[in-house]
C-alpha cells in the first residue's frame, strides 16, 4: 500500500523534544479514545454509526498544529480525532457518542454530529462532501470580515469524487478564499479502493482544472503533515487564494464498527502498522533522540489511559437528555 | 405589402412594455439584425432587432410610451417600392388611438392590507412586490453589514427577475455578489458563512434550480441547530421565484411550498401582497433561522399599497384575514390568493360571504386564525397552486378534523394545481392550473348552494 507514495523529500526542521512529546501526546489521546469508543460501542453504550479514526491521528495533530487561535476547522463523521485535536474536552465528546446530556450537542448529534464554536469546530456532517462547500463558507466570511484566520475543509477520497467539491473549489479559487481543503486519503472509501473509484489516482491534482495548488504529504508523519500545513496556511493567509493537501494515510479499523473488511487482507492492516505507525514513529524519534525514556513514556501512556478512562466515566455516567430536549434547539 | 412591425414579448410573462427609444426614424433602410428599438420590460431593458428588410414608412408608437401591448403594432416597414400611401389607413390609424391613453394601462393598486400591521394615519404608497423586495433587502443591507446578497446575476445583471435592481450601485460587489451557476456549491458555501453569524441572502433564480442544493438546505442549514445542542445555526434566507409563471414547462414550474413547510429547523414564507413581501423579508433578514422565502414571477410586476413606514416589518407565522365573511373560510397564500379574492368577489355578487384568509408564512403556519375562522363559517375550502397530494391544503384540512371537527358542515375541499408535470402547450397550461371558477364552484359546493 502507498501512503507514502508521493510525498515529497522534504529535509524536516529541528525539532524539540518538547514538540515531539506534544504531538506524541496528542496522538496518542485519539488513538486510546477511539479503543474506547470501540469497546464501549461493543457494550452498547454507543449507537448508530461510529467511525474510528485510529491510523490517522498524525493528519489532524500535524495540521493543528500549524493552525493558530481563531482558525476554523470542519469536517465528515469521521470526526473524533478531529475535535480531539483541536482541544474539545474528550468527555464531551464521549458523553455525545453515548448520546447523554452532558455531550457537546447534549446528545442530540452524535457521533457524526457533533459542534464547537468555543474551539471553531463546525462539525461533524454526515453527508458526503456537504462539509466542504460549508468549508469554503467559513472561509468566504473570513474573506468578508476581513480577518486573516483560514479553515480547513476535510474530506476522504470518496467524497474527492463528490461534485459539489468541484462547485467549491472553483468559487473558492475564483474568490481567492483562505481554505484549505485537505484530503484524508485513506485508501478506501468505505470498502471501495481508490483505484476502483478514482479515474485519476492523484488526489492533489484535483484542483489544477481551477489553478489550486496541491501537494501529497506522507499522512502518517505528523511532521511531514505539520511542514505542509504550515506552507498552506502561508499561502492562504497571503491572500493567495485556497489550496489542496492530500494526506496519505490509512485507517487501521473498519469503515465504522460494522465492516465486514472483506475488501483488504489483514496483512495489509498488518503491514501499515508494522512499517508506518504515525505514534510508533514519533515514539522512536523520541526515544532515539533521547527526549523521553521508557519510563516517561510509560508515564504518559498512563495519563492518557486516565483521561481516556474518566472520559468514559463521565459518558456512561451523564444521564440521558431530559425528555424536554426534544423541542429545543429547533429555532433559535 | 407593407409589414407591420408589431410590439415584441421579450419574457415569459410580459403582457406589455415600454417602447424606451427608436433608434431608427422614418425613412431609414433597414437590414435584417439592425437594431430599431429599446424596448423596457418590467425585468430589463432590451433591444429589438429588425427580422426583414426594407424601409422604415411610419413609427406608429413614439418612444417613451408605457404600457404598450404586446403584438401592438408600433411601426411599418415598407418594400422596395413602396410608399406611405400605398397604406391603408385601417392599419395604422386606430392603433395610434389606442396608444394615445396609456394612463389607462396603468395598474391601480390593489387592497391595502389590513390596519392591524399598521398604525392609525399610515400612508402607503403603490409599489410593486419587485421594489417592495428590494427595498427589503436594502433597507435591512444597510442596517448591518453582515447582509449581503448572493446568487446568479444579482449583481451586474441587476438581477434575472431584476428584484435586485441598483444594488450592485449601492453596496458594491462585496455584498452583491454575482456566483457561477452552482447552486449546490454556493448554497453550501453560504450557510458555511452564516455558521459564523453572518446573515447571507442567497437568491435562487427559481427555486426549481434550489433542487440542486436542496440537501445543504435540509441537512445543513435546517439540522445543525438541533444537532449542535443550540451552539450554532444558519441565519440564512433562501429567496427566489417558486411555482407557475408562464409557458416555461414542467422543470420551471414547480410549486414547493409544502416540500419546505415539512421540515423543522426552516422558516416558509409566501406573500402575496407587496406589502408582506416587503414586510416578511424584512423580518426573515432579520431570523436567526435559515428561512425559505418563496417569490412568484407573475406577482413580481403586481402593485399593490406599500405602508410607508419607517423599518415595517411583518411577523413571520402569522395569518391576515383579508376580508371578513359568514358563509365559508376561504384559505390561501402566494398567487393562489389572487384567485381566492376574485372568487370572494363573485361570490359576494351572489349573495355568499367569503372570509379570506392569507396564510402569508406556511411554517409556523398560524392554524390558530384558520380554525377561529372556520368556527365561525363551518365551512372551509383552500387554494394553492401545488399539486394536491401531501398539500398545504390537506394539512390545513387535517388541523381542521382535528380542531373543529364538530364545527365543519362541509368537507373541506382542496382547490390545488392539477396532479401533473406542467404542461408547455398554452390550453393545457391553464388546465393544469387552479382557476377562480374552480373556487366559486368549491364554495358553492361546501356551501350547497
Amino acid at each position: 500500500m502507498p501512503p507514502a507514495k508521493k510525498a515529497a523529500k522534504r529535509k524536516l526542521p529541528n525539532v524539540s523534544g518538547e514538540e515531539l512529546l506534544k504531538h506524541y501526546r496528542e496522538m496518542l489521546l485519539i488513538r486510546r479514545f477511539e479503543e474506547k469508543a470501540g469497546q464501549l460501542y461493543g457494550m452498547g453504550l454507543i449507537g448508530g454509526f461510529c467511525h474510528l479514526y485510529i491510523g490517522q491521528e498524525a493528519v489532524v495533530v500535524g495540521l493543528e498544529a500549524a493552525a493558530e487561535e481563531g482558525d476554523q476547522r470542519i469536517t465528515s463523521y469521521r470526526d473524533h480525532g478531529h475535535m480531539l485535536a483541536c482541544g474539545m474536552d474528550p468527555k464531551g465528546v464521549m458523553a455525545e457518542l453515548t448520546g447523554r446530556a452532558g455531550g457537546y450537542s447534549r446528545g442530540k448529534g452524535g457521533s457524526m454530529h457533533m459542534f464547537s464554536s468555543e474551539k471553531n469546530f463546525f462539525g461533524g456532517h454526515g453527508i458526503v462532501a456537504a462539509q466542504v462547500p460549508l468549508g469554503a463558507g467559513l472561509a468566504f466570511a473570513n474573506q468578508y470580515r476581513g480577518n486573516d484566520r483560514v479553515s480547513f475543509a476535510y474530506f476522504g477520497d470518496g467524497a474527492a469524487n463528490q461534485g459539489q467539491i468541484y462547485e467549491a473549489m472553483n468559487m473558492a479559487s475564483l474568490w481567492k478564499l483562505p481554505c484549505i481543503f485537505v484530503i484524508e486519503n485513506n485508501q478506501y472509501a468505505m470498502g471501495t479502493s481508490l483505484q476502483r473509484a478514482s479515474s485519476t489516482p492523484d488526489l492533489y491534482t484535483r484542483g489544477q482544472a481551477f489553478a489550486i495548488p496541491g501537494e501529497a504529504v506522507d499522512g502518517m508523519d505528523v511532521l511531514a503533515v505539520k511542514a505542509a500545513g504550515e506552507k498552506a496556511v502561508a499561502h492562504c493567509r497571503s491572500g493567495e487564494g485556497p489550496y489542496i493537501l492530500e494526506m496519505n494515510t490509512y485507517r487501521y479499523r473498519g469503515h465504522s464498527m460494522s465492516d465486514p473488511a472483506k475488501y483488504r487482507t489483514r496483512e495489509e492492516v498488518q503491514k501499515i502498522k508494522d512499517e508506518k505507525d504515525p505514534i510508533d514513529h514519533i515514539r522512536e524519534m523520541l526515544t532515539q533522540g533521547k527526549h523521553a525514556t521508557d519510563d516517561d513514556l510509560k508515564a504518559i501512556d498512563k495519563e492518557i489511559k486516565k483521561t481516556v478512562s474518566e472520559a468514559a466515566d463521565f459518558a456512561t455516567n451523564s444521564p440521558e437528555p431530559a425528555l424536554e430536549e426534544l423541542y429545543t434547539d429547533i429555532y433559535a | 405589402m407593407p409589414i407591420q412591425i408589431l410590439m415584441p414579448a421579450l419574457s415569459p410573462t410580459m403582457e406589455e412594455g415600454t417602447l424606451a427609444k427608436w433608434l431608427v426614424k422614418e425613412g431609414d433602410q433597414v437590414n435584417s439584425g439592425d437594431i430599431l428599438a429599446e424596448i423596457e420590460t418590467d425585468k430589463a431593458t432590451m433591444e429589438f432587432e429588425a427580422v426583414d428588410e426594407g424601409i422604415i414608412g411610419a413609427i406608429l408608437i413614439a418612444e417613451g410610451s408605457d404600457g404598450v401591448k404586446v403584438n401592438t403594432p408600433i411601426a411599418v416597414l415598407l418594400e422596395d417600392g413602396e410608399a406611405m400611401t400605398d397604406v391603408v389607413a385601417e392599419v395604422a390609424a386606430p392603433v395610434v388611438a389606442e396608444i394615445e391613453k396609456p394612463a389607462a394601462t396603468a395598474k391601480p393598486a390593489e387592497i391595502a392590507p389590513p390596519l392591524e400591521d399598521v398604525p392609525e394615519g399610515t400612508t402607503f404608497k403603490s409599489q410593486t412586490v419587485r421594489e417592495a423586495l428590494r427595498d427589503a433587502m436594502s433597507e435591512e443591507m444597510r442596517l448591518n453589514d453582515d447582509v449581503f446578497l448572493m446568487g446568479e446575476e444579482v449583481a451586474q445583471y441587476q438581477g434575472a427577475y431584476k428584484v435586485s435592481q441598483g444594488m450592485l450601485d449601492e453596496f458594491g460587489a462585496r455584498r452583491v455578489i454575482d456566483t457561477p451557476i452552482t447552486e449546490h456549491g454556493f448554497t453550501g458555501i453560504a450557510i458555511g458563512a452564516a455558521f459564523t453569524g453572518l446573515r447571507p441572502i442567497v437568491e435562487f433564480m427559481t427555486f426549481n434550480f434550489a433542487m440542486q442544493a436542496i440537501d445543504q438546505i435540509i441537512n445543513s442549514a435546517a439540522k445543525t441547530r438541533y444537532m449542535s445542542g443550540g451552539q450554532m445555526g444558519a441565519p440564512i434566507v433562501f429567496r427566489g421565484v417558486n411555482g407557475a409563471a408562464s409557458r416555461v414547462g414542467a422543470q420551471h414550474s414547480h410549486d414547493y411550498a409544502s416540500w419546505y413547510a415539512q421540515v423543522p429547523g426552516l422558516k416558509v414564507c409566501m406573500p402575496y401582497s407587496a406589502a408582506d413581501a416587503k414586510g416578511l423579508l424584512k423580518s426573515a433578514i432579520r431570523d436567526e433561522n435559515p428561512v425559505i422565502f418563496l417569490e412568484n414571477e407573475i406577482l413580481y410586476g403586481r402593485a399593490f399599497d406599500v405602508p410607508e413606514i419607517d423599518d415595517f416589518t411583518v411577523p413571520i407565522g402569522k395569518a391576515k384575514i383579508w376580508r371578513t365573511g359568514d358563509d365559508v373560510t376561504i384559505v390561501s397564500f402566494g398567487i393562489g390568493m389572487q384567485y381566492a379574492l376574485e372568487a370572494a368577489d363573485r361570490l359576494a355578487e351572489e349573495g355568499i360571504s367569503a372570509e379570506v384568509i392569507d396564510l402569508r408564512s406556511l411554517r409556523p403556519l398560524d392554524s390558530e386564525t384558520v380554525v377561529k375562522s372556520v368556527m365561525k363559517t363551518n365551512r372551509c375550502v383552500t387554494v394553492e397552486e401545488g399539486f394536491p397530494v401531501c398539500s398545504i391544503g390537506s394539512h390545513i384540512s387535517a388541523i381542521l378534523m382535528q380542531q373543529a371537527f364538530d364545527y365543519l358542515d362541509a368537507p373541506v375541499i382542496n382547490c390545488t394545481g392539477k396532479d401533473v408535470p406542467m404542461p408547455y402547450a398554452a390550453n393545457l397550461e391553464k388546465l393544469a392550473l387552479i382557476t377562480t371558477d374552480e373556487v366559486v364552484d368549491a364554495v358553492k359546493s361546501v356551501t350547497y348552494r
